[in-house]
């Protein structure tokens, strides 16, 4: 299994029965084939769709119809459209039971940067910020260590935040671990072949293994 | 003032005739989806230049609010997520192009508060973050909030799926996005309709933006709807 699989794999098992569950762009959007097929859990989309189906047949393209990442999608029986400003009161009052987001770094403190590089990449931030100040829940999944081969789980993020303390779960290509505030990372799950002694090596973040 | 007969213009070139250089604009639109092509195209002719531009994103390069980036007509934009866009790199990391970037949902909040007479709100989007950086903070029940400013804007651009002459709006699908908010924040709204109606045949249930919000109608004319990304499934045979 390729890291990203394992990512992908592990990240789906966090979605349950009966939640409304928003998927980031990137990474994330991968999970969202899959989860559109389960009758019992509805994706929503920032641009303002709750209930995103499967990716459209050639004869159901519709440009009207896309997800967060601009792509053409479809909607689920059940689903609903709304505005913006409609689909940030889901998010931002609390009713969106999990975020999975990407990320680029990630704190010992739960924190989140996922928007921007100064100087080199000028994105923004679309809904991240929203997503992980308002979501009930949120899990961030990314590959453990950058091309260079340095650890993206750090003692503290060098990159501008998304949100501060905001990470419930952070899974990626070798561990899941939790945050329980004050800065205390748990190491939940060693995923794949990962030894926890390879773990500490490859992570800069200290973390408490139980 | 309810003019329902001054409301519909012939096309967008009309419609956005008084947009003067220096104007502020908020524009409809997720990426490329329920964008106002035609009013966009219409600035793109008229050459008005100097123009702030609150809106999600900023086109493609050679599409939607990338055809004014790439004619230098645009001096700030206020968005969320530009990272479609390599005139808009370019420009901004010259320091031709001002940016101010904010959360999506904050963004539609100030456009909706704007167009709802309410000057600001407070926000837990973006607490310890830049976007934080000389904003008030203020703490309701030990958590801590942000103070956001409401965004009114000189004209709106708006596109819908059907309207009628009296302004009543209805959108399709998620090309809904900001449009009704844009609508909203305008001091004068225009919207491109796909299909303009006669007055009644809307169910009012079913009008999402009231005509009270519009100011201007007009038939959009051959609209490209161009697809950002396409995603398609195959059906096995």
């Amino acid at each position: 299994m390729s890291p990203r699989d394992r990512i992908i794999a592990r990240a789906a098992l966090e979605i349950s029965d009966g939640m409304y569950v928003n998927l980031g762009i990137g990474l994330p959007t991968l999970l969202a084939n899959a989860a559109s097929d389960r009758s019992d859990v509805l994706l929503q989309s920032e641009n303002g769709l709750l209930g995103i189906g499967p990716y459209p047949t050639e004869a159901e393209l519709d440009a009207d119809l896309i997800n967060a990442g601009k792509e053409t999608v479809t909607a689920v029986a059940g689903a609903s459209y709304f505005d913006s400003a409609e689909s940030f009161a889901m998010i931002r009052g609390g009713h969106i039971d999990l975020a999975i987001l990407g990320g680029m770094e990630v704190s010992a403190n739960g924190d989140l940067a996922n928007w921007m590089i100064p100087g080199k990449m000028v994105k923004g931030m679309g809904g991240a910020m929203d997503l992980v100040s308002g979501a009930k829940r949120t899990v961030v999944i990314m590959e453990h260590a950058n091309k260079h081969g340095e650890s993206k789980v750090k003692r503290e993020c060098t990159l501008p935040l998304t949100g501060r303390g905001v990470v419930d779960r952070l899974i990626t290509d070798l561990a899941v671990f939790d945050f329980r505030g004050q800065g205390e990372m748990v190491l939940v799950e060693l995923l794949g072949d990962t030894t926890l002694d390879e773990l500490r090596e490859k992570t800069e973040a200290p973390f408490i293994a139980l | 003032m309810l003019r329902a007969m001054g409301k519909v213009y012939s096309d967008a070139t009309a419609a956005v005739a008084d947009i003067r250089d220096g104007a502020t604009l908020a524009v409809g639109g997720f990426g490329l989806c329920g964008i106002p092509e035609n009013a966009i195209t219409a600035l793109r002719e008229n050459g008005v230049r100097d123009l702030t531009v609150v809106s999600n994103n900023c086109g493609v390069d050679d599409f939607g609010l990338g055809i004014l980036l790439a004619n230098h007509q645009i001096r700030k934009m206020v968005s969320s997520y530009v990272g479609e866009n390599k005139i808009f790199e370019q420009q901004f990391l010259s320091g031709e192009l001002e940016v101010e970037l904010v959360p999506q949902g904050t963004l539609a909040e100030r456009m909706r508060a704007g167009g709802s007479g309410i000057p600001g709100f407070y926000t837990p989007t973006g607490v310890g973050t830049p976007i934080a950086d000389g904003k008030e903070l203020r703490d309701f029940d030990g958590v801590p909030y942000l103070l956001e400013h409401a965004i009114t804007a000189d004209f709106a651009l708006v596109r819908a799926w059907k309207g009628d002459r009296l302004g009543n709006l209805v959108f399709r699908k998620t090309a809904r996005n900001f449009n009704p908010l844009v609508a909203m924040a305008g001091r004068v709204t225009i919207a491109e309709v796909e299909e303009l109606v006669e007055v009644g045949e809307l169910d009012g249930d079913h009008v999402h933006t009231p005509g009270v919000f519009v100011q201007r109608v007009f038939v959009a004319q051959g609209l490209e709807k161009r697809i950002e990304r396409r995603t398609v499934t195959t059906v096995e045979a």
